[in-house]
């Protein structure tokens, strides 16, 4: 079989089992976040934190729920990072610095889980698996129930309550996140991933050298740092390393992990609005957008396109491993950060400018092709009520959406909602340019370099976490800033998300017309998808225009 | 005003209440069940699928290794370590096969350095493999992105034998034989790519000999 009918095969594949998925756990999703009944750990926990399970909460309420257990995960997670050393498996590792435990508390609070530490040399096992891995599954939890409320608020009348933030989180970890984890833990082991407390292991090599083996907890965080598109590595070299990713068919496996919540999560908010149509019309933009970007990449890798380093080597396997090759890296590349995953397999800091340059727009377009586990539909859904509200103004009636009038409130919390994350990149890059110190921690120099930086400004803000690593982001500014960046771009815009969910769940919803534009029809998934490209184009062009494109024209 | 602060320290002390026993189950059960799984069952690969030769580890077979000859002067830190002709040989690596740090070289595609180092390593193999430079395969002469990719592509692994063969006083045809061999297809006929484990052939290869 020749590389190009085995590459077109192996998305195919991806795409059977995603469109297999869509229902079942569409559904199954949609009937966790709406049953009366609480299961008997869920009312354990629930007495555990003194929490009343049947009360729902306002949107304000719902969110400071989520703020105060947030602030405290950041809280704990920096202080187990502190502390480390004193721990149970910690391996021999130093506490991790101030400014490095900061940046990681808030990069796997936040669902980025950037990472300006080595895993292997930097943490030790307990910290891996009860502090970085438990956020893993609490902080997509978090996400979720975000695109919970705001579901709720389409669905609703006349209320001021968008749901109990401690029944989402709860029940979405336990009955969602850890069963699919634990089936996909032990799959992956079974296909050659580790599972062990072995910690470093000494062999003397075939050849006569010595190296040390590092094992650990590794199968289990690798099935929810995919699921809970965390992507926080357990070593460096992430998804790369043999030991988390040891062959084709565990690659296969985490692709379709990053992409199956969010993929099916426009099923639980068609069945929760009761219109299935609606979720329809969102899941043909996501899949637009991801397939046309995953052509992108992959013709732009095969073809070596402006990379004299390719060109020289007769193929862009620089940054790539050998059982992967070009066609399994590039689908990786594009779904990790389509998604806020940010697991990677490959350099992506070594492809080609318009491989690069892809990757980076997009995280620019808001992770919304499927984009993060919950992040991603809320985004959308955000963009969606842009694009009925600029249909509204084209015919000149107030528009709306699933029932609910887009009034100046409504568009208020949208527009905030779509400005914060491209203000706090975009500056957060300029002042790293603007600084000599900071501006010499990349690896590359002329466009590339500039790349580097924006690509870390670009992942931090939309809580994607992967990089192009050669950036030395390891510096008490790079760590500061960048910890900064990844909580506004991940706190403020669920503010503006829940405030829009309780506004609209008060609204009596108004009855359909013929006036009403249809949300479901294909018309709609081209003005979105429109829509989306037009904003994220106009914002981030000229940011675009000095890094890939220029190295890419040259 | 007065009862605000502890209302909000209490709200505080319930959300850390409720992440702690998420902790106990997503942090500590979770993994240790899997553990137990896992090495009760698939304890070869949960271990980290080791090679052995006489009952001791030799080798990860996920994990590539250098095959370098002894170096000329064991105290000097900066000597460019030489590939040993009588193994097969893994790409070049951004890390070394060094376990503790693994990675990218992270370099451009522009990049001058990246460059460089392509069209001399592929100098290099041409040489030591006595083949035509322009033939060497792409994996021969680029870093993988975890620096420890023990595989190699089948081009690669065939333009060695004669090396390899000439060296071990071996016949090319055994040599080439046992390459054959261990040529692994694509995962379920159209996943990945076809490639060569270089640890596990020279494992193989050392047993021969």
């Amino acid at each position: 079989m020749n590389d190009t009918l085995a590459g077109w095969l192996q998305v195919l594949a991806l795409v059977v089992a995603l469109g297999l998925s869509f229902r079942p756990l569409g559904g199954y999703m949609a009937r966790v976040l709406t049953a009366d009944h609480h299961g008997w750990a869920e009312r354990l926990i629930y007495r555990a934190g003194g929490v009343n399970g049947d009360a729902d909460q306002k949107w304000s309420a719902y969110l400071r729920s989520l703020l105060a257990f947030s602030a405290v995960s950041v809280l704990f997670l920096y202080a187990f990072l502190r502390l480390q050393n004193h721990l149970l498996l910690s391996l021999g590792t130093k506490p991790v610095s101030t400014d490095q435990s900061f940046n990681t508390a808030a990069s796997f609070v936040t669902n980025t889980n950037w990472q300006s530490y080595s895993g292997e040399s930097a943490m030790g096992h307990l910290v891996q698996m009860a502090g970085l891995a438990v956020q893993n599954f609490v902080s997509a939890a978090v996400g979720i129930s975000v695109v919970a409320a705001l579901i709720r608020g389409f669905n609703r009348k006349k209320t001021d309550r968008v749901g109990n933030f401690w029944v989402d989180l709860t029940r979405i970890v336990l009955r969602v996140l850890l069963p699919l984890a634990f089936v996909f833990a032990i799959v992956l082991v079974a296909a050659g991933t580790v599972q062990n407390f072995h910690g470093i292991h000494d062999i003397t090599t075939l050849a006569g050298g010595r190296q040390s083996l590092t094992g650990g907890p590794v199968a289990s965080q690798e099935a929810i740092k995919e699921l809970g598109t965390n992507g926080g590595g357990f070593y460096n070299a992430n998804s790369a390393h043999p030991f988390e990713n040891p062959n084709a068919f565990t690659n296969l496996i985490e692709i379709y992990l990053m992409l199956v919540i969010a993929f099916s999560l426009p099923r639980t908010f068609g069945t929760m609005v009761g219109d299935k149509r609606q979720g329809y019309a969102i899941v043909a933009v996501m899949a637009l957008i991801w397939g046309a970007s995953a052509a992108v990449v992959t013709a732009n890798e095969l073809h070596n396109v402006s990379s004299t380093a390719g060109h020289a080597a007769g193929g862009m396997m620089e940054g790539k491993e050998t059982r992967f090759g070009i066609w399994a890296s590039a689908l990786f590349a594009v779904s990790t950060t389509l998604t806020s995953c940010g697991a990677v397999n490959s350099s992506h800091d070594s492809y080609t400018p318009g491989g690069g340059g892809m990757t980076i727009f997009n995280m620019m377009l808001g992770e919304i092709a499927p984009g993060g586990a919950g992040s991603g539909l809320y985004g959308i859904l955000v963009l969606a009520i842009v694009a009925v509200f600029v249909a509204g103004l084209m015919v000149g009636r107030t528009p709306e959406y699933l029932g609910k009038k887009l009034r100046g409130r409504e568009m208020k919390f949208a527009s905030l909602y779509i400005l914060t994350t491209p203000v706090v990149a975009l500056v957060g890059a300029g002042l790293a340019m603007a600084l000599p110190g900071e501006r010499a921690a990349m690896l590359n120099s002329g466009p590339h370099g500039f790349s580097e930086v924006l690509y870390a400004f670009a992942s931090a803000a939309n809580n994607n976490g992967s990089a192009f690593a050669g950036l030395s982001a390891n510096t008490v500014w790079y760590n500061t800033t960048l910890g900064v960046v990844m909580l506004v771009g991940r706190f403020l815009p669920m503010v503006f998300v829940l405030a829009l969910a309780g506004s609209l769940a008060q609204q009596q919803p108004v009855p359909v017309t013929a006036g009403t534009l249809p949300t479901h029809r294909p018309q709609f998934v081209g003005l979105l998808t429109a829509v989306i490209l037009i904003v994220v184009g106009l914002t981030y062009f000229p940011a675009l225009a000095l890094g890939p494109l220029a190295e890419g024209l040259r | 005003m007065r009862t605000h602060l502890p209302h909000v320290l209490q709200h505080h002390m319930a959300a850390l209440r409720i992440l702690l026993a998420l902790t106990v189950i997503t942090g500590i059960a979770y993994p240790l069940l899997v553990t137990g799984i896992a090495q009760a069952g698939l304890s070869h690969q949960a271990n980290g699928s080791l090679l052995t030769t006489d009952g001791t580890p030799v080798a990860s077979s996920l994990i590539g290794q250098n095959f370098f000859l002894p170096k000329r002067n064991p105290r000097d830190g900066k000597e460019t370590p030489r590939p040993d002709p009588k193994w097969f040989q893994p790409r070049p690596s951004a890390g070394g096969y060094d376990p503790s740090v693994s990675g990218a070289s992270n370099l451009g595609p522009n990049n001058a350095d990246l460059v460089k180092a392509v069209k001399d390593r592929r100098a290099a193999v041409a040489a030591a493999d006595g083949v035509r430079p322009a033939s060497v395969p792409a994996d021969a002469v680029t870093a993988s992105g975890s620096g420890l990719d023990p595989a190699i592509s089948p081009a690669y692994a065939y333009e060695q034998v004669n090396r390899v063969a000439t060296t071990r006083r071996l016949a090319p045809s055994t040599v080439r034989r046992l390459v054959a061999r261990h040529v692994r297809g694509r995962v379920l006929g159209f996943l990945g790519q076809e490639r060569v484990n270089v640890v596990d052939l020279n494992h193989d290869l050392a047993r021969l000999t």
